[in-house]
C-alpha cells in the first residue's frame, strides 16, 4: 500500500477547532448563538476557506482563533497552543487580517508597511528580505510613496496583506479580504494567498462569502448560521450536485431572468440563477431536468457542477423552502412606455482633485432594469446619490422623472423610492412604527395610509414581526422591511443601492424575483451592485471602473466583448475582467 | 399647508418615540437636571456663618465698640484680626485669611452724635465675588439696624445714619444682585437642549437615516422645524421640573408671571435649539456633534453672568455676550421670578433671543441639504 499522501493523523496540525461555541449576549435583546459548535482542522502548508453567507459565523470564528474573543464551548488549539488558555504565543505566530484592515489612510504604502514591521519588532535586516518580496509579489513597488487612502480598493487590500505578512507568520488568517474588490484584484489577491501556500509553505485560513472562490482552495468549511453544513475538498462539495445541474434556455421573446423566476418556484428545484443569457437550474433529483412550461423553454440540458451547486444543495437541505419572491402593486405606474424616465449626459463629481464621477451619460426607459456595476469605488454610489439630490454634481446634467431632483419641488421626491446601501431605517422603532413614519413622511394619512401599511405587511411576509424593533430583525428582514418603506408610496422609479450585499444566497433570489416582478408591471429600478453575475437580471447595465463608464448595454451584448475563439460562453465576471484590462492597455498607449 | 403639518407631526412623533422608547434617554432627559438643580443649589448655598473678617477701628468709642458687638453678635463674623494700621489691610485680604475688612473711621460717634453721616468702610475680597456680595448685604443690615437702635437709645431724632462705603477689592464692579437657582433653569435646559438637538441630526446621519429622510418629500424647513419642536419640548419640561424644585425644595417664592416666564422659556429654546441644529449640521458623526457642543457650552455657561458677572468682563467679551442666549435667558429668569419684570422691561432680550434663533435656524436648515460628508 502506498502512503497517503495527507499527513498522518497525528502530525501537529496548525489549526484544531474541536466543538467551538460562541454566544453574545447583547444587552436587553436575545443572545445570537454566532458560532454553535463548529469543529475542523488544517494541516500544515494548505488553504482552507469557511465558506457561507454573511451571519455565517466566519468572522467570529477567525476571531476566536486568533485570540481576540474567548469561545464559550469547545477547544481551539492553534500551532499546538491552546488559544483561550495562552494567546500571547498565538498572537506572536500568527497574522490576522480583518475585514477592514487598519491602514493609515494619510501615511504612503512604504509608511505604512514600516509601522507594522516596527509594531511587530522587525529588524533593519529581516526588512531588507522581507520588503522587497513583498513589494515585488504585491506589484506595489511602484506606489510605495503613494498615500494609502489614495490607492484603489483592491491596492489597499494587498497592501494590508503585506502589513500582516512583515514579521512572516507561521499560519495566516484572512478575513474576507476580497469583498467588494474588483475581479481583477480579486484574481490577484487570490494567486498571491496560493503563492504564499504553494513556495513559503504558509497555512492559510480564509473567510468568503464568494462561493466562487471556493475553488481555489485544498479544503472548505461550508458554514450557515454558526454551524457547519458540510466540510471537504472543493471537489467533494461539487459533487453534491452531481447529476443535477441543468442549463435551460427560453425563447428568444422570454428575457432570463423572466424564465428564472418561473424555474426558481417550480417544485423540486433547489437553485435558480440566469447566466450567459440562460438560466442555470439545480434540482432535486439527480438525472431528472427541471419541470416548466414548455412555452418558456426551449432546450434544457445537463452541465457539469460548480462548488456554489453544491453549496445550495446543502443550504437548501439546511434552510428548507425558499422565501416568495413576488410582489403585487396595487396602482401600476402610468406614462408612455418608450420615453426616458432618468436622462444623466456628462455627469461629473470631484472631490477636491479627485474625480469620483467622471463624464458618465445614460438614460433608462420606464420598467427597464438598469444596473450599475463596479467594484467599490468606481464611482456607483456618487452617481447614485446624485441622482437621488443627495449631492450636487460638479457638471454635466441630470433628470429623473423630468426633474433635477438635487433643486426641483418636494413633490418630485415623491416619485421615487431609496433603498440605501446598508440598513437605513430607525432601530429603536418597531417595524410598524417605521412603517407607520414613511407612510406618513410621503404624506399619506388615515385610511389609505393604513391600507398601504397593510399591503407592505403582507406583501413581504412582515406581519410577525410588526412589533420587533426593527434594529433587532435578522437581516433578511431589514431588508424586506426596507424595500416595502420604499414602496409605501407607490414610487414609479426605485433606487437600489448596494441592496443585496450582505444578503444570503436565497434572500438575493427572492430580492431579484420582486425587482423582476416589480419591472413587469411597469416600475422603473435602477439598481448598484458589485456581484458581477447579478447583472444578468438587468435589461441593460453600465460597467463603471475609477469613476468611467466602460460599457454599457444589454448583459449579452457586454458578454460578447469578451467572447473568445474557444466557443466558450464568457460570465460577465470575465467581461468586465476583459474590459478593464483592454481600457487600461488603451490607457497606456495614449501614455506611450 | 395640511399636507406639511401632517408630515412635521410625523417627524415629531417620530423624534419623540426615539426619545421616550429608550429606557436609557428617558432618564437622561429627566433624571440629571434635577440632580444638577439639587447639588448646584446647595452647593452654591448662599448662607453665610463665621466668615474671617479683619476689624481697624480708629475711632475707639463707645459707639463703634457698640458696632463691632452688633458684627459678631450676629453670628456671621468671626474676627480674625484687629488692625491699628490700614496699612495692614492688604495682606489678610491677598492671603485670603479674611473675606472682608471693616474700618471704622475716626470720628464715628462724633459724626452720629451731630447727626452727621458716619462711615464705615468695607473692603471685601471681590475674587470671591459670592461671599463677598453676600458678606456685604448681610453687613448693610447689620450697620442699619445699629444705627437705628443707637439713635432711639441715646434719644437722636431720626437722621442720616451710618454709611457703609464699600471697595471690592480685584474686582471693582461688584455684582451682588444675583439668584443661583432661577439662573438654574436656562443654564441646565440649554446645556440639555443644545446636547440633545446636536447629537439628533448627527446620530442620523452616522446610521444613514439621515439621507432616507432626505429623498422623501420632507423640505429642509419641515425637517428643521421637526427636529426643533421636539427639543424645545423637552427643554420646557426640564425647565418645568427646575421651576418645581426651586419652589418645593428651595422654596423660593416666584414672583412674577408664568405666561411670561414660558414665552421667554420658548424664545430661548428656539435659540439654543438653533445653534444645537448648526453644529449638529456641521458635525460628520456622533463624536463630532458631542465634542462641538461641550466646545460651546463651556463659554455660553461662562459668559453667562451665572457665575461671573458681566460686568466684570474686558469690553470685548461684553459685546460677544449678546450672542450667547443663556445671558439674556438668566436676566430674564431672574428678573421674572424675583422681581416680576413685565413684558415691557424684556422686550429688548426677547427681541434678542428672537434674532439668534432666526438666523441660527435657517442656517441649519440649509446646511441639512448642502453640507454632505
Amino acid at each position: 500500500m502506498s502512503p497517503p499522501a495527507e499527513a498522518p493523523p497525528d502530525a501537529p496540525r496548525p489549526v484544531h477547532v474541536k466543538a467551538a461555541r460562541k454566544v453574545f449576549r447583547p444587552a436587553g435583546r436575545d443572545p445570537v448563538v454566532a458560532v454553535d459548535g463548529v469543529s475542523f482542522s488544517a494541516p500544515r502548508s494548505t488553504l482552507t476557506a469557511l465558506v457561507g453567507p454573511d451571519g455565517g459565523g466566519k468572522t467570529t470564528l477567525l476571531r476566536m482563533m486568533a485570540g481576540l474573543v474567548a469561545p464559550d464551548g469547545g477547544s481551539i488549539r492553534i500551532l499546538g497552543f491552546d488559544v483561550a488558555a495562552d494567546p500571547q504565543p498565538v498572537h506572536e505566530r500568527i497574522g490576522y487580517m480583518p475585514q477592514k484592515f487598519g491602514l493609515y489612510e494619510d501615511l504612503t504604502v512604504g509608511q505604512n508597511m514600516a509601522l507594522y514591521a516596527d509594531l511587530h519588532g522587525v529588524d533593519r535586516d529581516a526588512r531588507a528580505t522581507v520588503f522587497p518580496r513583498l513589494l515585488k509579489m504585491t506589484d506595489l513597488g511602484p506606489f510605495t510613496g503613494r498615500l494609502a487612502g489614495a490607492l484603489s480598493g483592491g491596492m489597499k487590500q494587498k497592501l494590508g496583506l503585506a502589513c500582516t505578512l512583515v514579521r512572516s507568520p507561521e499560519l495566516l488568517l484572512l478575513d474576507e479580504p476580497t469583498v467588494g474588490v474588483d475581479p481583477l484584484s480579486r484574481r490577484e489577491l487570490w494567486a498571491i494567498v496560493r503563492q504564499l501556500v504553494g513556495e513559503s509553505g504558509l497555512t492559510v485560513v480564509v473567510s468568503t462569502s464568494y462561493l466562487d472562490e471556493a475553488a481555489f482552495c485544498d479544503h472548505t468549511v461550508a458554514l450557515h448560521q454558526g454551524r457547519v453544513l458540510a466540510e471537504g475538498t472543493p471537489a467533494e462539495i461539487t459533487a453534491r450536485a452531481a447529476g443535477r445541474v441543468f442549463v435551460a434556455t427560453s425563447g428568444p421573446a422570454t428575457p432570463a431572468r423572466q424564465l428564472q423566476a418561473h424555474l426558481f418556484q417550480q417544485p423540486g428545484v433547489v437553485d435558480a440563477v440566469p447566466e450567459a443569457g440562460q438560466v442555470r437550474v439545480v434540482v432535486e433529483q439527480p438525472g431528472l431536468p427541471p419541470r416548466a412550461d414548455d412555452a418558456l423553454v426551449v432546450a434544457c440540458t445537463p452541465t457539469a457542477p460548480r462548488y456554489e451547486d453544491g453549496f445550495m444543495v446543502l443550504f437548501r437541505a439546511a434552510v428548507g423552502d425558499a422565501p416568495a419572491a413576488s410582489i403585487d402593486l396595487t396602482r401600476r405606474p402610468d406614462g408612455p412606455a418608450e420615453l426616458p424616465v432618468v436622462e444623466v449626459s456628462d455627469l461629473v463629481r470631484r472631490f477636491g482633485d479627485f474625480v469620483a464621477v467622471n463624464h458618465v451619460s445614460f438614460a433608462v426607459r420606464r420598467g427597464e432594469i438598469f444596473g450599475l456595476l463596479g467594484p467599490n469605488g468606481a464611482g456607483k454610489s456618487t452617481t447614485f446619490r446624485m441622482l437621488c439630490g443627495l449631492i450636487p454634481a460638479s457638471g454635466g446634467t441630470l433628470r429623473v422623472a423630468g426633474a433635477d431632483l438635487r433643486n426641483a419641488r418636494a413633490e418630485a421626491r415623491q416619485r421615487l423610492g431609496y433603498v440605501a446601501q446598508k440598513f437605513s431605517l430607525y432601530g429603536d422603532l418597531s417595524v410598524h412604527e417605521n412603517l407607520d413614519f414613511f407612510a406618513s413622511a410621503y404624506g399619506l394619512r388615515g385610511k389609505a395610509k393604513r391600507a398601504r401599511i397593510a399591503w407592505a405587511k403582507a406583501q413581504f411576509e412582515l406581519e410577525a414581526v410588526a412589533r420587533v424593533p426593527s434594529g433587532q430583525l435578522p437581516g433578511g428582514y431589514k431588508q424586506r422591511l426596507a424595500m416595502a418603506a420604499a414602496l409605501l408610496h407607490e414610487p414609479g422609479i426605485l433606487f437600489l443601492d448596494e441592496a443585496t450585499s450582505g444578503a444570503d444566497p436565497l434572500a438575493r433570489r427572492a430580492f431579484w424575483g420582486r425587482i423582476t416582478h416589480l419591472a413587469e408591471q411597469g416600475v422603473t429600478v435602477i439598481v448598484t451592485t458589485h456581484f458581477m453575475e447579478e447583472a444578468e437580471y438587468c435589461d441593460r447595465i453600465i460597467i463603471m471602473d475609477g469613476g468611467s463608464a466602460l460599457a454599457m448595454g444589454p448583459p449579452a451584448e457586454i458578454r460578447a466583448q469578451a467572447r473568445s475563439g474557444d466557443g466558450h460562453e464568457p460570465t460577465m465576471e470575465d467581461a468586465f475582467i476583459a474590459i478593464v484590462e483592454a481600457a487600461r492597455q488603451v490607457a497606456r498607449e495614449a501614455a506611450a | 399647508m395640511v399636507d406639511t403639518l401632517f408630515r412635521i407631526f410625523a417627524l415629531i412623533r417620530k423624534e419623540l418615540l426615539a426619545v421616550l422608547k429608550d429606557p436609557k434617554s428617558r432618564v437622561t432627559v429627566l433624571v440629571p437636571p434635577i440632580l444638577q438643580c439639587l447639588i448646584f443649589g446647595n452647593a452654591a448655598s448662599y448662607d453665610l456663618n463665621r466668615v474671617p473678617y479683619v476689624l481697624l477701628d480708629l475711632d475707639h468709642s463707645g459707639a463703634s465698640h457698640a458696632l463691632v458687638a452688633a458684627i459678631e453678635g450676629s453670628g456671621v463674623f468671626e474676627r480674625a484680626a484687629t488692625l491699628d494700621d490700614a496699612s495692614q489691610i492688604a495682606e489678610p485680604i491677598t492671603r485670603r485669611q479674611a473675606a472682608l475688612a471693616v474700618v471704622i473711621g475716626h470720628g464715628f460717634e462724633r459724626r452720629l452724635m451731630h447727626a452727621e453721616t458716619a462711615q464705615v468702610q468695607v473692603i471685601t475680597d471681590g475674587r470671591n465675588t459670592n461671599t463677598a456680595g453676600t458678606a456685604q448685604g448681610y453687613l448693610g443690615t447689620i450697620t442699619a439696624d445699629f444705627a437705628e437702635a443707637w439713635r432711639a437709645d441715646h434719644g437722636y431724632p431720626a437722621t442720616p445714619g451710618v454709611r457703609i462705603e464699600t471697595r471690592a477689592w480685584y474686582n471693582p464692579n461688584l455684582e451682588t444682585r444675583w439668584n443661583m437657582i432661577p439662573s438654574l433653569i436656562g443654564s441646565i435646559t440649554m446645556m440639555m437642549t443644545m446636547i440633545l438637538t446636536a447629537m439628533s441630526v448627527a446620530r442620523e446621519r452616522e446610521a444613514g437615516t439621515f439621507e432616507q429622510l432626505l429623498v422623501t418629500p420632507y423640505r429642509p424647513t419641515e425637517i428643521m422645524i421637526g427636529k426643533a419642536v421636539p427639543s424645545m419640548l423637552v427643554g420646557l419640561v426640564q425647565a418645568s421640573s427646575i421651576l418645581l424644585v426651586a419652589q418645593l425644595w428651595f422654596r423660593i417664592p416666584f414672583a412674577g408671571s408664568y405666561g411670561l416666564l414660558y414665552l421667554c422659556l420658548v424664545e430661548f429654546l428656539a435659540a439654543s435649539v438653533g445653534i444645537g441644529l448648526f453644529i449638529s449640521s456641521i458635525a460628520r458623526n456622533l463624536q463630532q456633534a458631542m465634542i462641538g457642543s461641550v466646545v460651546v457650552v463651556m463659554p455660553f455657561m461662562l459668559m453667562s453672568g451665572l457665575t461671573t458677572p458681566i460686568m466684570t468682563m474686558p469690553d470685548a467679551l461684553q459685546a460677544l455676550t449678546a450672542l450667547n442666549p443663556l445671558r439674556y435667558a438668566i436676566s430674564m429668569t431672574r428678573e421674572i421670578y424675583l422681581e416680576a419684570a413685565g413684558i415691557r422691561q424684556l422686550l429688548p432680550e426677547m427681541l434678542s433671543l428672537l434674532a439668534i434663533a432666526a438666523i441660527t435656524l435657517p442656517i441649519a436648515a440649509w446646511m441639512f441639504r448642502n453640507r454632505m460628508a
